[in-house]
């Protein structure tokens, strides 16, 4: 079953791919669905067979390598983190598929299209399935060249080229820092293979590496590497700047690899292998630090963004932000539920931009909408839903409420439980960051579809409704984005969740259990903040819209700083981009062009036709030139030997 | 002392010549509509002699008071004539006939001119040598210039006919200078004599250098090595397409094989003279052919500059003056006669509306409109230019490898760096054919025989290096029979 789940995908994406013009669209997208919906059906039954009954096993498959004293097997192994992630990927990606049957109707290359979104699913599962951190690398690997395909699946448009290099380039850095672990932990422990490597973590918690003329604590450096190549995947403070720009790809794309699944594989690695990070607590607060950070600045930048999927994208790094100060925390079942449930609402949020942006004839700037929620209710009514979720909208006395009120409280309280500098750091920036997801979520649903339109005549009396096969996807994202919450919780971070995670994550400290008994103020402030950012949206955009602009001339520094990003993009192209640039120009046009190619193929080249031109022109065609070289020949080679003779 | 050995072992030429005098008496009495006949006979009479070397009558030796020989080499050598010459008149027959030079003397002169290639080959004797020479020499001044309403063909014939006179004055002159100083012609005598002097220890005479360099110059003329390559381009631009594939052939092929038999038999003995005056045309041959080929852009004076660059590649196999040395010549010979006759059919091929055309442009596309063409000639193209694993390449490798042998390090890295050069037009070619659109199309159909020599020689060149023993047994018995006596 569990190689089914892994494999399906990537049957479908074969087919799709190679034979796409033989089954033609439809056909590669009744394979590639069909396969999908398989995968996904089998997906629940293994949850509850390793989350319910605690079935956790490990599949060989045949082996990779075999050199010396290195050995590594293709191996498949499912635990709870591996059956939560398997439901989560393949029911995102299911929907995904069939959403795409309709947002990608009037594309060219759909067959493309559809292999592209199962090669990444294959990939993904492949990711999170390994029993070991080649297989994971992969995998990693591999969700980033679909990632890549993906973003620049529209290659007619140099934007979406140019993002789709940037998320490679940017993810390169991170990968460095991953690929450079690996290496370390096989240096330290001889082997890559969990099991081993968890093992053999507590005898080495003391151990120092000799670099550089200085000693580190190995285990601490391995894992600020590994953290790195988190970090690059999921968009962390620094190496974030590919994942705005990674929304030039279609909709759905965005949906599945840039919210849903991809971007959530650094923290899935992180929870993988907090056995090793549980002995690395330095490491773990940089992860809290990052996490906290990111959450707080991804927030800041969302507040001002115009572009329907950026404010999302922002969205998702800041809440990946709070999945990683949860690991930092070690309250990793934290990070788990809030991914798992962040999965669906962002999944739904992203969806339903997608039926907007249908709906608007492609036209992503919110500015140029407004009043739509009568043009398209269900989409309207799926979309209150999704920015409910994500603000973790909920009762905190009745313990009822969205999902996101489940996970994202819990997030937040394990932070205040961990008593400690970082911990309160990170419980006060996600407090204020809670507050200004609200204001921007909802400032994005009511600009989007509130007050008067500011859309054309022409796109706006045409704004329909997306078509069926787009909607009903929706509804079980929007099951998920209600349900998820309140049905889980007792697994993931309550009563059961020792028995649940069945040591498939590993923590010293029981922040979780802590985090149920904090002074009820901390508990009920994130709700506080999260309708005071709804009511000043409401005020903003609803109430007076006038306010807006005008508190934005008021704070005009701080209003340009966040929607300038930070100037992170402008900073990283002063210092990374431009001196790459310059350097390179320099050594293409001096270095290459002059030296290499002037004195080697370029000047031989001429010399070659220069001698050529004087070669043919010796052919006269006078006789007497001709008769006259032969014996100017014949005299030369007498001269010659009557010389050397003499 | 019977004569019956001796015309045994002259058979093929014997039984050639007497073809040509039937086929000019059936020329003088049937008139000018004979000529396709006439063509038909001669090609048969060929085959014939071709049989007659492949199963010979009598054994090898020494015939005719020494004056002839007969050898494997020289067997293997009339092979390779006969073939050439039978191959171009047959496909060149179809544009005889357009131009309207069909009349019945021609192939009975190509015939005159194959028996003095066979007589050269086996010439053991300075008389013999000359003789043979100047029979296929006559008769191809005149094939030259056998269109005399074509002024440019007329020029060509001229040209060819006063330096080859000069260069057969020339000949005569060495030949007439060794035999003073050595005071015999036959071969036998000479090798033997210079043997003894060898051993002896005594200094060559300068005389008789200055003598084999006017002899050796004579024979260059006829391979056409630099410096006494300059009629090449001229005559083969200007010759019927159908005369110049002949020129470029056989007689290319009999006058390599007459320069290695004077060389190693004879003069033998005097390598270290020679030796250098082989390497110096060599080189010069190699680098002209390369070079000077690229500024051309018709298609007939790119072969003449390219098999002036053969022609020293082959000289590079000779310059070692060793028994492998002579087998890359031989097998190079046999190649480059495959590479010629496909080339100059895909040549013969190039019409537009009826008339030869001889420009590098009206290859333009060729892909498109005859892709088999196209892909022949790309072929001779690939072989000629020496990549792997065409048959051209394996010619330059057996001699690049006996120079290396032989010491002869800069000699096969000019060479090597000459292909480079080389490589350049005749890729150039490809890349019109491939890469460039068609402006005017070439004529439909191109016709049979030529189609079928350029299918041949194309899958010859093509699967050569499956089954090379074919040639490479061959050419190494060739080899080493020069070396047995």
């Amino acid at each position: 079953m569990d190689v089914l789940i892994v494999f399906l995908p990537l049957v479908g994406a074969i087919l799709a791919g190679l034979f796409g013009k033989l089954l033609g669209d439809r056909g590669s997208q009744v394979v590639t669905c069909s396969l999908l919906i398989a995968a996904a059906v089998l997906s629940v039954f293994v949850f509850f067979d390793v989350g319910l009954h605690g079935h956790a096993r490990t599949t060989q498959l045949f082996t990779w390598f075999d050199s010396g004293t290195f050995e590594l097997n293709w191996a498949l192994r499912v635990d709870t983190l591996t059956a939560v992630m398997f439901c989560v990927v393949t029911i995102v990606s299911a929907v995904v598929h069939v959403y795409s049957v309709g947002y990608m109707a009037e594309d060219r290359s759909i067959p493309r299209f559809q292999s592209y979104l199962s090669l990444f699913t294959f990939f993904m599962l492949m990711l999170v399935s390994s029993d070991n951190l080649v297989q994971m690398f992969f995998g990693w690997e591999g969700v980033g060249l679909a990632s890549y395909l993906l973003i620049g699946f529209w290659y007619e448009k140099p934007s979406a080229c140019a993002a789709a290099i940037k998320a490679f380039l940017v993810n390169r850095v991170g990968d460095v820092g991953f690929a450079l672990g690996i290496a370390g932990i096989f240096l330290l422990f001889g082997a890559v293979d969990y099991d081993t490597i968890f093992q053999a973590v507590p005898g080495q918690a003391d151990t120092v590496l000799h670099v550089f003329g200085r000693d580190w604590h190995a285990l601490t450096v391995l894992c600020l590497l590994l953290f790195l190549g988190a970090m690059g995947k999921s968009a962390q403070l620094g190496l974030h700047t590919w994942l705005p720009d990674a929304m030039e790809g279609p909709t759905p794309v965005s949906a599945l690899i840039h919210a849903a699944t991809m971007v959530t594989a650094g923290v899935f690695m992180v929870c993988r292998l907090s056995p090793i990070f549980e002995y690395a607590p330095d490491a773990l607060t940089v992860v809290t630090i990052v996490g906290a950070s990111t959450a707080f600045f991804a927030a800041t930048v969302g507040l001002t963004q115009n572009d329907i999927k950026r404010v999302i994208a922002y969205s998702t790094c800041s809440q990946l932000g709070y999945m990683f100060f949860a690991a930092g925390v070690s309250a990793y079942g934290a990070a788990m539920f809030h991914l798992m449930t962040h999965a669906f609402f962002k999944a739904l949020l992203f969806l339903g931009a997608g039926a907007v942006i249908h709906a608007m004839h492609h036209e992503q700037d919110m500015r140029k909408m407004g009043g739509l929620w009568r043009k398209i209710p269900v989409t309207y009514t799926l979309m209150w839903i999704g920015s409910l979720a994500l603000c973790g909208f909920g009762i905190p006395g009745l313990d009822i409420g969205f999902a996101g009120f489940y996970s994202k409280d819990m997030i937040i309280e394990a932070a205040f439980a961990a008593h400690s500098g970082v911990g309160d750091y990170a419980y006060w920036l996600g407090v204020i960051a809670a507050f200004m997801t609200a204001f921007y979520s909802f400032r994005l649903l009511f600009m989007t579809f509130h007050g008067k339109t500011r859309a054309d005549h022409h796109t706006f009396d045409h704004a329909h409704e997306a078509p069926k096969v787009m909607i009903w996807p929706l509804f079980v994202l929007a099951t998920g984005a209600v349900l998820a919450g309140a049905v889980f919780y007792g697994l993931f971070v309550g009563e059961g969740q020792l028995a649940f995670w069945n040591g498939a994550v590993f923590s010293r400290s029981d922040v979780l259990e802590a985090a149920h008994h904090i002074p009820e103020w901390a508990k009920v402030l994130p709700m506080v903040m999260t309708l005071a950012g709804i009511g000043l949206a409401w005020l903003m955009y609803v109430r007076s819209p006038e306010l807006a602009p005008k508190a934005a001339a008021a704070f005009r520094p701080l209003y340009l700083f966040s929607f300038r990003k930070w100037y992170f993009d402008e900073l990283y192209d002063r210092i990374f981009v431009q001196p790459a640039l310059y350097l390179g120009r320099g050594f293409w046009t001096t270095g290459d062009g002059a030296v290499i190619d002037g004195l080697g193929p370029d000047g031989v080249a001429a010399a070659t036709r220069d001698i050529a031109q004087r070669a043919s022109r010796l052919q006269s065609g006078y006789l007497y030139h001709y008769a006259f070289a032969m014996l100017i020949g014949v005299v030369v080679l007498v001269t010659w030997y009557i010389f050397s003779a003499l | 002392m019977s004569l019956a050995p001796d015309l045994a072992a002259a058979a093929p030429e014997l039984f050639l010549a007497c073809a040509a005098i039937a086929l000019l008496m059936l020329g003088v009495f049937r008139g000018d509509g004979a000529g396709r006949p006439i063509m038909r006979l001669s090609v048969l009479a060929l085959i014939v002699a071709l049989l007659l070397v492949v199963f010979p009558m009598g054994g090898e030796g020494i015939f005719f008071n020494s004056l002839f020989i007969k050898d494997v080499f020289g067997n293997f050598m009339k092979g390779l004539v006969l073939v050439g010459s039978g191959l171009t008149i047959l496909m060149g027959w179809r544009y005889v006939e357009r131009e309207r030079m069909d009349r019945p003397e021609l192939p009975v002169l190509l015939l005159f001119a194959t028996v003095g290639m066979l007589l050269m080959i086996s010439a053991n004797d300075l008389i013999s040598l000359y003789v043979g020479l100047e029979l296929q020499s006559l008769a191809l001044y005149v094939a030259a210039a056998i269109r005399r309403d074509s002024l440019r063909a007329s020029e060509a014939g001229l040209k060819y006919f006063v330096l080859g006179a000069l260069s057969s004055g020339m000949l005569l002159y060495g030949l007439s200078l060794v035999y003073g100083f050595a005071g015999t012609t036959g071969f036998t005598d000479l090798a033997a004599a210079f043997a003894r002097d060898a051993a002896a220890g005594t200094p060559v005479s300068l005389g008789l250098i200055v003598g084999l360099v006017f002899v050796a110059a004579g024979i260059a003329f006829k391979i056409s090595a630099v410096p006494f390559h300059m009629w090449t381009p001229d005559v083969y631009e200007g010759a019927p397409t159908a005369i110049t594939a002949f020129f470029a052939v056989a007689p290319k092929v009999a006058a390599m094989a007459l320069f290695v038999r004077v060389l190693m038999g004879p003069f033998g003995d005097l390598v270290g003279q020679w030796q250098q005056i082989v390497v110096f045309i060599s080189i010069a041959s190699m680098a002209l052919g390369a070079f000077a080929a690229i500024a051309q852009s018709n298609v007939k004076r790119l072969m003449a500059y390219s098999s002036i660059g053969n022609v020293g590649y082959a000289l590079v196999g000779l310059a070692s003056g060793t028994e492998a040395g002579i087998r890359g010549v031989t097998i190079y010979m046999a190649i480059y006669l495959v590479m010629t006759v496909g080339t100059f059919a895909c040549i013969l091929a190039m019409r537009i509306n009826e008339r030869g055309v001889e420009s590098i442009d009206d290859l333009r596309g060729l892909s498109k409109t005859h892709p088999m063409m196209a892909a022949a000639l790309a072929i001779f193209m690939f072989s000629l230019a020496g990549i792997p694993p065409l048959a051209g390449f394996f010619g330059k490798l057996y001699v690049f490898l006996a120079a290396i042998q032989a010491g002869l390090y800069g000699l096969a890295v000019i060479g090597v760096l000459t292909s480079v050069v080389g490589a350049y037009y005749y890729l150039r070619i490809v890349k019109l054919m491939y890469f460039d659109e068609p402006t005017e199309v070439l004529d439909r159909p191109i016709g049979r025989e030529v189609g079928l020599v350029m299918g041949v020689s194309a899958l010859a060149i093509l699967l050569f290096f499956v089954m090379p023993s074919l040639v490479v047994d061959g050419a190494s018995a060739a080899a080493l029979s020069l070396f047995a006596g």
